[in-house]
């Protein structure tokens, strides 16, 4: 009789929580599907255009799209090496004292809250990076990638931590048994092994360089115009969405432009889990663990 | 007559963070011959052969004092490299560990780490190991398929085949049969009395029929002690020991 109670309370939790969920994506269905029956699919995302305060108001937001892309791709830039390489060091150079000291401050990095890093990025990345580039603003794609990627690196890291100890010890003991060296061990036998839990690290990384908000809205400079040097300052989905939403009368076509963009930030950062998700499972098939 | 020893261990003592597992071990393991080494669960039994590829190394905070020596030279000396010591004596572990690699790529990884490059070489290299290890016939057709997709003892034979590819001199068996079915269980034995022409073989067996079948000499460890050694003849009709008397007849252990 208790156990049912308790099966009961626990199955209402899960199914609410299912059911935020699906309350979300349609309430962003249904608030994004109107623009498109005033702008075409494909003009909205290929539109070279954002005005959308102007009269007439132009919604094309590929210099949004534009801007994560570049901002995203910095950030893994920084990320990947930072993130990967100081997993590589955890894992095959520390010992136990260094990796005792050296993992937790790197877990401190991912629970700094993000307008701590904006403001990090504002208040000592900006001078730096005009002064350096002699540029009108420092707060450009490249502040908002140094900013975003170091921001990934604790995610990156500690998943790709975990993917290297879940390589079976016994690998590596069969391949120093065979006179491999450490070097050759590393390289050839536990990262090959390792590689796709590392992928799925990166592309969480990614994932989260994406749907980041505060920071990209504080440091990226917010023009909407398509950029072609990382020096540029740019207006990336979420900070558009940040930053304009405030003003968009609501129900207007400007609000209805917004959600479509958050749909599509939804759509993307949704099929970077599904790819992670995949190549983790496959990950996990290969080194025999269960899938 | 005694053939040369191969292996030689003097007053060999391990320590691992807190306890002592084995203590002054004497013992010569002789050239071409099959050596067993009996006792019961955590008598060090696996410490002590994972020493004589210094694979023990591997782990923190382990000690150890004496000496083991390989054709006369000191394996732990400052001069010698443990990645040379390996390519000298391989192993197989109680626990088949293909690397998740395909066949062939199991057997090359060995030759390939020791810095040969030559195609030709590697295949027919990839192709004398397997033939050895009395895999070839089941294999042939799919070199380029993953190892894991073999079975348990197809599993055990091409980490065998891996071992012979390196063209070591001593192969160090850590119950290689511990998870297999008794087919595949004569079959490596059958490899090990093989393979006894040109490797000298130290195998570490839980089974006592195992190691009266398969070896020329047995040493009976206890609670990291060295109880007694001999050939394998002796050791199972006359042991001079109660303990290993008691061990062999199944009355402890
Ligand atoms: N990595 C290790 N760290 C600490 N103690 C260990 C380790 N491996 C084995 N031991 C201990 O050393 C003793 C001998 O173990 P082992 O050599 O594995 O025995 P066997 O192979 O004969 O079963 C046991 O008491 C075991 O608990
Ligand atoms: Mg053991």
């Amino acid at each position: 009789m208790k156990e049912k109670i308790y099966k009961g309370i626990f199955a209402v939790l899960a199914f609410a929580s299912l059911a935020f969920l699906m309350g979300i994506v349609i309430v962003l269905f249904k608030e994004a599907l109107p623009i498109f029956q005033k702008v075409k699919i494909g003009e909205f995302i290929f539109g070279r255009y954002w005005y959308p305060t102007y009269s007439p108001a132009e919604f094309g937001i590929l210099p949004l799209i534009m801007a994560s892309v570049w901002v995203t791709f910095g950030a893994v830039l920084v990320c990947v090496p930072l993130g990967v390489g100081s997993a590589l060091y955890l894992h095959e150079l520390a010992g136990d004292k260094q990796r005792a000291i050296i993992k937790p401050l790197i877990e401190i990095l991912a629970s700094i809250p993000s307008v701590v890093y904006g403001f990090f990025g504002m208040v000592i990345l900006t001078p730096f990076l005009q002064d350096l580039f002699h540029l009108p603003t420092g707060l450009c794609a490249l502040n908002a990638s140094l900013v975003l990627g170091l921001m990934a690196v604790p995610t990156v890291c500690s998943l790709a931590d975990d993917a290297l100890n879940y390589v079976p010890k016994s690998f590596r003991e069969a391949s120093f048994a065979v006179g491999a060296n450490r070097w050759q061990t590393l390289t050839q036998v536990i990262i090959p092994a390792a590689g796709s839990g590392i992928s799925t690290a990166i592309i969480l990384g990614m994932s989260r360089a994406i749907g980041e908000t505060m920071t990209v809205l504080m440091v990226s400079g917010g023009a909407a115009v398509i950029p072609h040097t990382f020096l540029e300052p740019v207006r990336p989905m979420t900070a558009a969405i940040a930053a304009e939403m405030g003003e968009a009368p609501m129900g207007g076509l400007h609000y209805h432009a917004l959600f479509a963009i958050a749909l599509i930030l939804f759509l993307i950062t949704f099929v970077f889990n599904i790819v992670a998700e995949m190549i983790s499972r496959r990950f996990r098939i290969k080194l025999g663990l269960s899938g | 007559m005694d053939s040369k020893v191969k292996i030689k261990a003097e007053g060999v003592n391990f320590f691992y963070a807190r306890s002592q597992a084995l203590k002054d071990i004497n013992l010569d393991i002789y050239e071409n011959q099959v050596t067993a080494i009996i006792g019961p669960s955590g008598c060090g039994k696996s410490t002590f052969i994972r020493l004589l590829n210094r694979m023990n190394e591997l782990l923190p905070h382990t000690n150890i004092t004496g000496r083991i020596s390989l054709d006369g030279r000191d394996i732990f000396e400052d001069s010698v490299d443990a990645v040379q010591i390996r390519k000298r004596v391989g192993m197989v572990f109680q626990k088949p560990n293909p690397f998740p690699k395909s066949i062939f790529e199991n057997i090359s990884y060995g030759i390939k780490v020791n810095g040969i490059k030559d195609k030709t070489f590697i295949e027919e290299k990839v192709e004398a190991s397997l033939k050895k290890a009395a895999l070839w016939q089941e294999v042939r057709d799919r070199l380029s398929d993953s190892a894991l997709k073999l079975s348990g003892g197809q599993q055990q034979r091409l980490c065998i085949a891996r071992c012979l590819a390196v063209e070591s001199e001593v192969i160090l068996f850590d119950e290689p049969c511990a998870s297999l079915d008794p087919i595949s269980t004569a079959k490596i034995e059958e490899l090990i009395t093989e393979l006894k022409k040109d490797y000298t073989i130290v195998i570490v067996t839980h089974n006592m029929q195992q190691a009266a079948r398969v070896s020329d000499y047995t040493a009976f460890f206890l609670m990291g002690e060295l109880i007694e050694f001999g050939r394998t003849q002796d050791i199972f009709t006359a042991p001079k020991d109660k303990r290993t008397e008691d061990y062999i007849t199944g009355r402890f252990g």
